[in-house]
């Protein structure tokens, strides 16, 4: 995360885009949204600094309703476009928006593969277990055996678990949050974009208009014999984080018990800080490590050619290399 | 000095020699090859070399050959002058390659061995060398080829490398384990102590391949000496006419091939970043910038190119492209293959006008095709580039000059008309390489086109990114820069990248983009666009593009030399294609011939397409080898003497 050189305090409103938003009214996207305001405000970032990358379906509109620059991509591929965007330019703050099926299904090689890379990028997914752009298809998220109402059959496929998948993959923060609790999405917002790594926040967000069986309502346990929230905190003395100096002994425990509250639902649907691995190295600090000029000469800032357009390559001593005589 | 004469050509007095080397993959053929045009590059000889091998890590035929001439030569030779195997296959593979007068070295061991024991031999290759030595009473043996051979006035040396082997283990006191790695020293020096070549040459050779190796060295110096000896004593050289003398000459030279001059380009050209998946032939050019991936510069501060391994081709292209947002010059490289995964991104960057460049290494397709061999069959996707309608730039080299000059030109044609340019080049001139001198960066400037000033903090409005210009260029700003945020989308948009689906800024905007192309054909020059060589009044015309150029220009040397004036036209720039360029200079071309690696002959289709154009004549070769100047000038000469169908397919099957 880099806050910029300004000393201007921008406030939630300058993080907004006043233009036609074509969300569904009550749509889960809208809490979400207004967290990334608040958060990017909280954080003290200025708009042009901060860069909202989005896939393809409703969730990938979102970089449209940021004041900040916005690159609206392709279908399940957000995760590269950020890369290029952040490895080229690590000054810039890159946050990811995108849904369920955008990033575990169609985009499921890259949720994979950034985690081997360990990028500081945010990635917030959308998950509301649903296609809803092109009306209502299970996604990866949805359970089998569900039938929302624009399923024509009960969906005979598995769910993936997102927060599992992060872990396995190797995203070095991951969270989970609930788009009708603004506050915690931006407690947890501002967490996500303070880690110097790879963050996962995983944000149930009911879809009103095609998810028929997840509502608000039923994330608000309404159906339940005793009426009581399904989402509810993390438990209290649950410890996410994994230090550098931890034991192999200890990094189990934690693994232990994140394998056990990342596979809870139904009743208890826990929310929160899941997991912090603060002892995986940046992929910039890997790069560094390898090339020292990089953090000098980013690919964005180096100096490429003089005022007269003369190469600053020097190749000499690489065409020594292939003499032949 | 003797020189060896050339098909068609015997009044040629240069230097020429053809040498050939082969055995089972990563048992050091290339090794081979390395120290033999090492040695001959020392000794001021122009080099080609070219390289065919299996999609295998071991036990599958490869072989190399060295072309060493007096004059620059870019093509192999399909004759070859000296034939040097280590095993079977090598020998029942490329026999028949070797010309009268040309000579041979195989091993004791594979002086009999039937051609169906031979392990990876293709049955239908088996079969037809069969069938040629029943027709001459012969074995289908490698007896009855070597038989064959000698009636044909090739010189076999039977040479007993173990022998050689043995000898070195003993008089340097070291396990015979040790004096067998010197193989490939000893098959080289085999060659040329019988092309009577000096061998300090060689000896530099071994110090270049093992700088600082002194033990290696001295091993494989000492093997040297033992088959210089061993080959006076064995053989009366008298009867074999083929030898090889240093040329004088005081230029600098290295040996470079096709993947490691579009990476050197890019680095002139000032590439930041390169993502790339594995897939062959372009991994090394990733892959070598990666190994050069921090350099010097001519201001003294270091600077480097950010090499990324994506999980994917569709990856690697979206990477680069955000990459190139931030104003990194970016790229990625990929054959056939990777180029279908990218045709999604590719349409993207041309939507958002991301400067971007893609280099597309051919081999032969569809799908799998023939991955480790070369074919110009991907000129129709690369000039389709997508799905819609959109602006693309696509730019063919002909050689591996041109590739590095092309590599950094592209990076100047992506800035200045903001969008992608499909840098296409071939698996022929990939792991072909040529002795040249040093790149001149000079030749280059790179021009970034227009980029806005940022407009500081607290601008309320969205940069104009896409703004309707009468050139159809519009500001260019790059992600961070203060105060000119806007959106980028992969949808239709407004000037401000929102996206919009309204009728007439649709209109707008399509005609905005396809206006840089307009630009970029009335500005780019004529040179850069399509190259003439020979005699430009002839009408007999050979019209071409990407590696066949050697062939070509080797090609109308030869008419030249017996009278027939030829002109030949390398086309370049394949998108905004030169429709008025070509149509100017082709009209009263007769006959006009389009050669071409691949079937259906992309370029005379794409010819056609923008200009009505059609040949008189096809030569076409799609069997996965590039094609020679030998088969080039007979299908020619059969064109000339009206001899020729429309089309003529060249085929080798021995290659």
């Amino acid at each position: 995360m880099n806050t910029g050189t300004t000393k201007t305090a921008y406030k939630a409103k300058d993080f907004q885009q006043a233009s036609p938003n074509d969300w569904c009214p009550g749509c889960g996207d809208f809490g979400i949204l207004n967290a990334m305001h608040q958060a990017s405000a909280k954080l003290g970032l200025n708009p042009s600094n901060v860069v909202a990358v989005g896939g393809i379906g409703c969730s990938g509109k979102a970089p449209y309703y940021m004041g900040t620059y916005g690159v609206h991509t392709l279908h399940g591929r957000p995760i590269p476009y950020a890369t290029g965007i952040k490895l080229a330019n690590p000054e810039l703050t890159v946050l990811i928006a995108g849904g369920d099926g955008d990033g575990l299904g169609i985009g499921a090689g890259h949720f994979v593969n950034v985690g081997r890379r360990n990028v500081d990028l945010t990635y917030v997914m959308f998950n509301n277990e649903v296609y809803g752009l092109t009306k209502g298809q299970a996604a990866p998220t949805m359970a089998m055996g569900m039938q929302t109402k624009s399923l024509p059959e009960p969906n005979i496929q598995m769910k993936l678990n997102p927060l599992m998948m992060a872990y396995a993959s190797g995203f070095t923060w991951i969270g989970r949050g609930y788009s009708y609790n603004v506050k915690q999405l931006v407690d947890l917002l501002v967490q996500a974009i303070s880690h110097p790594g790879l963050s996962f926040l995983d944000v149930l967000q009911p879809c009103p208009t095609y998810n028929n069986l997840h509502t608000k309502d039923w994330f608000a346990g309404k159906d339940l014999e005793e009426v009581r929230p399904r989402v509810q905190p993390l438990p209290e003395d649950y410890d996410a984080v994994i230090e550098p100096e931890m034991s192999e002994d200890e990094r189990w425990e934690h693994t232990r018990d994140f394998m056990e509250m990342s596979q809870r639902w139904g009743d208890y649907i826990p929310t929160g800080l899941f997991f912090e691995n603060r002892a995986v190295s940046s992929f910039a600090a890997r790069i560094g490590d390898r090339m020292p000029s990089y953090s000098a000469h980013a690919p964005a800032v180096k100096m490429i050619a003089d005022e007269n357009g003369q190469s600053n390559a020097l190749l000499e001593p690489i065409f020594d290399e292939l003499s032949v005589n | 000095m003797v020189s060896n004469s050339h098909p068609e050509n015997g009044s040629q007095t240069s230097q020429d020699l053809a040498w050939r080397v082969g055995g089972a993959q990563g048992s050091g053929v290339d090794t081979a090859a390395l120290i033999f045009q090492r040695a001959c590059g020392i000794a001021g000889l122009h080099l080609y070399g070219r390289r065919e091998y299996y999609s295998n890590i071991m036990g599958r035929h490869s072989y190399y050959d060295v072309r060493a001439s007096e004059i620059p030569r870019a093509v192999h030779r399909d004759t070859v002058d000296l034939l040097t195997t280590f095993e079977a296959e090598t020998l029942a593979r490329h026999i028949l390659a070797v010309g009268k007068g040309g000579g041979l070295v195989y091993t004791a061991t594979d002086a009999n061995v039937p051609l169906e024991k031979i392990t990876f031999l293709d049955a239908r290759l088996v079969h037809d060398l069969a069938a040629y030595l029943k027709e001459r009473d012969l074995p289908a043996t490698t007896a009855g080829l070597l038989e064959d051979a000698h009636t044909r006035g090739v010189q076999c040396f039977e040479v007993n490398f173990d022998d050689i082997v043995a000898q070195l283990a003993e008089r340097l006191e070291i396990p015979q384990t040790s004096a067998a790695r010197t193989r490939n020293t000893l098959a080289v020096a085999v060659s040329t102590a019988l092309l009577d070549f000096r061998r300090d040459f060689v000896k530099k050779a071994l110090e270049r391949t093992w700088p600082g190796r002194q033990k290696i060295i001295d091993l494989n110096v000492k093997a040297v000496e033992l088959t210089y000896n061993y080959v006076d004593e064995q053989f009366d050289r008298s009867d074999f006419s083929i030898d090889l003398s240093p040329a004088e000459t005081t230029e600098k030279r290295m040996i470079i091939n096709g993947n490691q001059a579009v990476a050197l380009g890019k680095l002139a050209g000032g590439v930041a970043v390169q993502s790339y998946y594995p897939i062959s032939p372009a991994t090394d050019e990733s892959t070598f910038l990666e190994a050069h991936e921090e350099f010097g510069t001519r201001d003294g501060s270091a600077s480097n190119v950010l090499v990324v391994q994506t999980e994917d081709e569709i990856s690697a292209i979206t990477m680069a492209a955000g990459a190139a947002l931030t104003g990194a010059r970016s790229s990625t490289a990929t054959s056939g293959p990777g180029f279908a995964l990218m045709c999604e991104g590719l349409g993207w960057a041309c939507i958002n006008e991301v400067p971007l460049v893609i280099t597309l290494w051919q081999r032969g397709g569809p799908s799998t095709g023939m991955p480790t061999r070369n074919e110009q069959g991907d000129l129709r996707i690369a000039t389709a580039g997508a799905h819609g309608d959109f602006p693309l730039m696509v730019v063919a080299s002909g050689d591996i000059v041109e590739a590095f000059y092309d590599a950094a030109e592209c990076f100047n044609y992506a800035d200045r008309y903001q969008t992608v340019v499909v840098h296409i080049v071939d698996k022929a001139l990939s792991s072909s390489s040529r002795t040249l001198p040093y790149f001149d960066l000079d030749q280059i400037t790179i021009d970034r086109g227009s980029i806005a000033e940022p407009r500081g903090d607290n601008n309320g409005n969205a940069f104009p990114r896409f703004e309707v210009t009468e050139s159809g260029v519009s500001p260019r700003t790059l992600l961070g820069q203060r105060g000119n945020a806007h959106w980028m989308t992969g949808g239709e948009h407004t000037p401000q990248g929102r996206v919009t689906e309204d009728p007439v800024i649709r209109e707008q905007q399509i005609e905005k983009r396809a206006r840089k192309m307009e630009l970029a054909a009335s500005e780019i020059p004529l040179e850069e666009k399509i190259k003439i060589f020979g005699d430009r009044e002839a009408e007999l015309t050979i019209l071409s593009w990407g590696s066949n150029k050697g062939a070509i220009l080797e090609t109308i040397d030869l008419l030249e030399d017996v009278g027939v004036a030829t002109r030949f036209i390398q086309a370049r720039l394949m998108l905004p294609f030169p429709a008025n360029e070509f149509s100017e200079l082709l009209e009263g071309a007769g006959p006009l011939i389009i050669v071409e690696s691949n079937f259906s002959g992309q370029f005379a289709q794409l010819l056609r397409q923008y200009t009505g154009i059609k040949p008189d004549h096809m030569i076409v070769k799609y069997n996965g080898r590039p094609i020679s100047a030998e088969e080039l000038l007979i299908a020619v000469n059969e064109i000339r003497t009206g001899a020729a169908p429309d089309r003529i397919v060249l085929r080798n099957p021995l290659q």
